[in-house]
């Protein structure tokens, strides 16, 4: 009898279960789409700010006490190298997957055939890698300036044998009349070097008076084989907190649980005491701007996901709220005369809760789907790729829906507990 | 042991006194009219005799228990168990057919038996009609429906407001009829009533007026049959 009236009722009253279904159904979507877009968002966000650069600078131990006790940027201080052999370690420390990209840098002098002399980097562009793991990865600076902008040419593309090629800044370009597929011989401090050059770039910076070549090239010119002097890292990290900073200014300070907890979470400082343990007499550093902007914008973003779930949610309570209490108000009579041949108050409760519920069901279920395929349009209009469902959705969906669809109801069970059998059966 | 007794019930709205000391009782099998004028305070006693809602002041006493007191949720048990009611604008759930409206109090009460709900209906010679819905039925059959839901749970008293207020002349003898057969059977009821031709074919009629029993009939010539007086 009782599936027989929940049938019934929804056969009588199908247009109003219907715009209860729908209600849900665009509460459950926007629960969905945020949601899967806001566990997503860590890595596809981490991605975009890979543009900002790299967030973690490693230099030789010796020149970061020189550059702390005079206050110098790294790049000014030189006499300690790193080893070039063991760049590779990088992606085998515990937070390698979440090392995206990373490049070695080797700076040295060289003087052009007209006399003037220039500062060369060597460093890598887009230099394959085979990892013992098995992963494969292309790490350079043709995604670590990827703002830099190419104004005639290319950039080196170290898979297609560009060996004894260079790339030049625009104000040194212009200076020194260069231009694409010219031939610039290289006078360094340990042996000459011809090159062609590819591309002419605008960094919008003192770069743009360098000339960049792959490391090899570098070294050769300074006579530094294997030898580099800084490597900057782009990691995904997790926003640091009281622990991080603690573990920044001394991880031995920490107790062995709060070590653990410190070094299997993604702080960035974390990252770069484990880049430290593997690259031989290295100083890790995070590039603060960009480690703190890459946390703030984080957390700013699932905040407004966060909101607008709730918003959502309180839409589709308000939503609920209103339909059932209209439908409560017009089965007044029915539920009068329930109450009057003996149908307690818990019966009535249970039957309307579970017509609700069922549509419900039905309404989460589509909302879901509908989600999915908003997350989705979300992912590739703004971070141009697809959004990963995560299946811890599901349950959080669910229990959102069955919570803002009982809260819904909340006034209509009130009104329902209240209504006397005599005011509505003799219309008074 | 009467198996219905109203002693000194009164029921106050503010400083209106609905029922004023009403004494009334009802004897097992006994087919009582209660009539008056608009205002009278007929509803207010159904209400409080069907455990609808509650007196002011006084005792009810149903087959000895006196339920004044009881709480809503006592008063929805013995509304389940003991009373049968009938209502003038008929209340049959719209979406529900005959039997299943007959069912619904079965369901309330204990186990729906399709079998025994079309029983029911059978004896308000409806069993043809079982699966049609109210909007399918006239007054007459629906009232007829309603006479089956009240008696299916076999309670111990009917109580019936306005039962021919909504039908024509034809369908009022046909429900009159029906409260015959159940009187004969042993049943007992209570019919309020504005209509003196449907109060008249009653054992006894007590008349109330501003909320006070003004006088009581006893039918002497009952035979259970409705007389319908002819306007010259």
């Amino acid at each position: 009898m009782f599936i027989r009236m929940i049938a019934k009722a929804f056969v009588r009253q199908w247009k109003k279960m219907a715009m209860i279904a729908f209600t849900i159904a665009l509460g459950a979507s926007l629960a969905t789409a945020m949601l899967s877009v806001m566990m997503d968002v860590g890595d596809k966000i981490n991605q975009e700010l890979k543009a900002y650069g790299a967030n973690i600078n490693v230099v030789p131990k010796g020149n970061s006490v020189i550059s702390e006790l005079y206050d110098v940027g790294d790049e000014n201080v030189t006499g300690a190298y790193l080893n070039e052999s063991e760049l590779g370690k990088i992606k085998t420390i515990f937070w390698a997957f979440n090392i995206v990209d990373y490049a070695p840098f080797i700076t040295t002098e060289a003087v052009l055939e007209d006399g003037s002399f220039v500062e060369v980097t060597g460093t890598w562009f887009n230099h394959h890698m085979e990892l013992p793991t098995g992963e494969q990865l292309d790490a350079g600076l043709n995604s670590l300036r990827s703002w830099w902008d190419i104004t005639s040419g290319r950039w080196i593309d170290e898979q297609t044998n560009d060996k004894s090629v260079a790339m030049v800044g625009s104000t040194l370009a212009k200076k020194e009349g260069i231009s694409v597929n010219d031939d610039i011989t290289l006078k360094g401090i340990a042996s000459d070097v011809t090159v062609k050059v590819v591309g002419i770039y605008d960094s919008g910076g003192e770069e743009d008076d360098y000339i960049y070549v792959p490391v090899d090239i570098a070294q050769l010119l300074g006579g530094l084989d294997g030898k580099i002097d800084s490597i900057e890292v782009s990691a995904l990290t997790t926003p640091d907190n009281e622990l991080a900073q603690k573990a920044a200014r001394d991880p031995g300070s920490l107790s062995v649980s709060q070590y653990e907890t410190w070094y299997c979470t993604a702080y960035v400082s974390s990252i770069c005491y484990q880049i430290e343990e593997v690259i031989t007499d290295s100083v890790a550093s995070a590039v603060r701007q960009v480690a703190s902007s890459e946390g703030t914008i984080l957390e700013k973003t699932q905040l407004l996901m966060i909101l607008i779930t709730i918003l959502s949610m309180i839409g589709a309570a308000l939503g609920i709220c209103n339909l059932v209490t209209a439908s409560v108000m017009e089965r007044s009579q029915e539920i009068g005369l329930m109450k009057a041949i003996g149908a307690h108050n818990g019966a009535i409760t249970g039957l309307v809760i579970t017509e609700i519920m069922c549509t419900a069901v039905i309404g989460g279920i589509a909302g879901f789907f509908a989600g999915l395929g908003f997350a989705q349009i979300i992912g590739h209009t703004v971070f141009d790729s697809a959004i990963n469902m995560r299946p811890m959705v599901i349950p959080v969906v669910t229990v959102l829906v069955f919570i803002v669809t009982l809260t819904g109801c909340i006034p209509a069970i009130r009104m329902l507990l209240n209504l006397h059998p005599t005011e509505v059966l003799h219309g008074r | 042991m009467s198996l219905l007794e109203l002693r000194n019930v009164s029921k106050i709205y503010g400083k209106l006194h609905a029922l004023d000391h009403v004494n009334i009782k009802v004897e097992q099998g006994e087919w009582l009219a209660i009539m008056g004028p608009s205002g009278s305070g007929k509803s207010t006693m159904m209400n409080i005799i069907g455990a609808l809602d509650k007196a002011t002041e006084g005792e009810i006493l149903l087959d000895g228990v006196d339920i004044a007191q009881k709480s809503a949720k006592e008063l929805t048990d013995i509304r389940r168990d003991k009373i049968g009611l009938i209502f003038q604008q008929f209340h049959l759930v719209s979406y529900l057919t005959a039997v299943e409206n007959v069912m619904l109090a079965q369901y309330y009460h204990s186990i729906p038996d399709e079998k025994e709900a079309l029983e029911a209906l059978e004896r308000v010679g409806l069993s043809d009609r079982a699966k049609h819905y109210p909007s399918q039925l006239s007054g007459g059959e629906q009232q007829r429906v309603c006479v089956a839901r009240a008696l299916i749970n076999y309670p111990e008293i009917i109580l019936a407001d306005e039962p021919t207020g909504n039908l024509d002349e034809a369908n009022e003898e046909i429900v009159v009829e029906l409260f015959r057969k159940l009187h004969e059977e042993g049943t007992t009821l209570v019919v309020v009533t504005h209509n003196p031709e449907v109060a008249e074919v009653a054992q006894r009629t007590v008349v109330l007026r501003n909320g006070k029993v003004d006088h009581e009939m006893i039918n002497e010539n009952f035979t259970g049959k409705i007389k319908h007086i002819t306007l010259q």
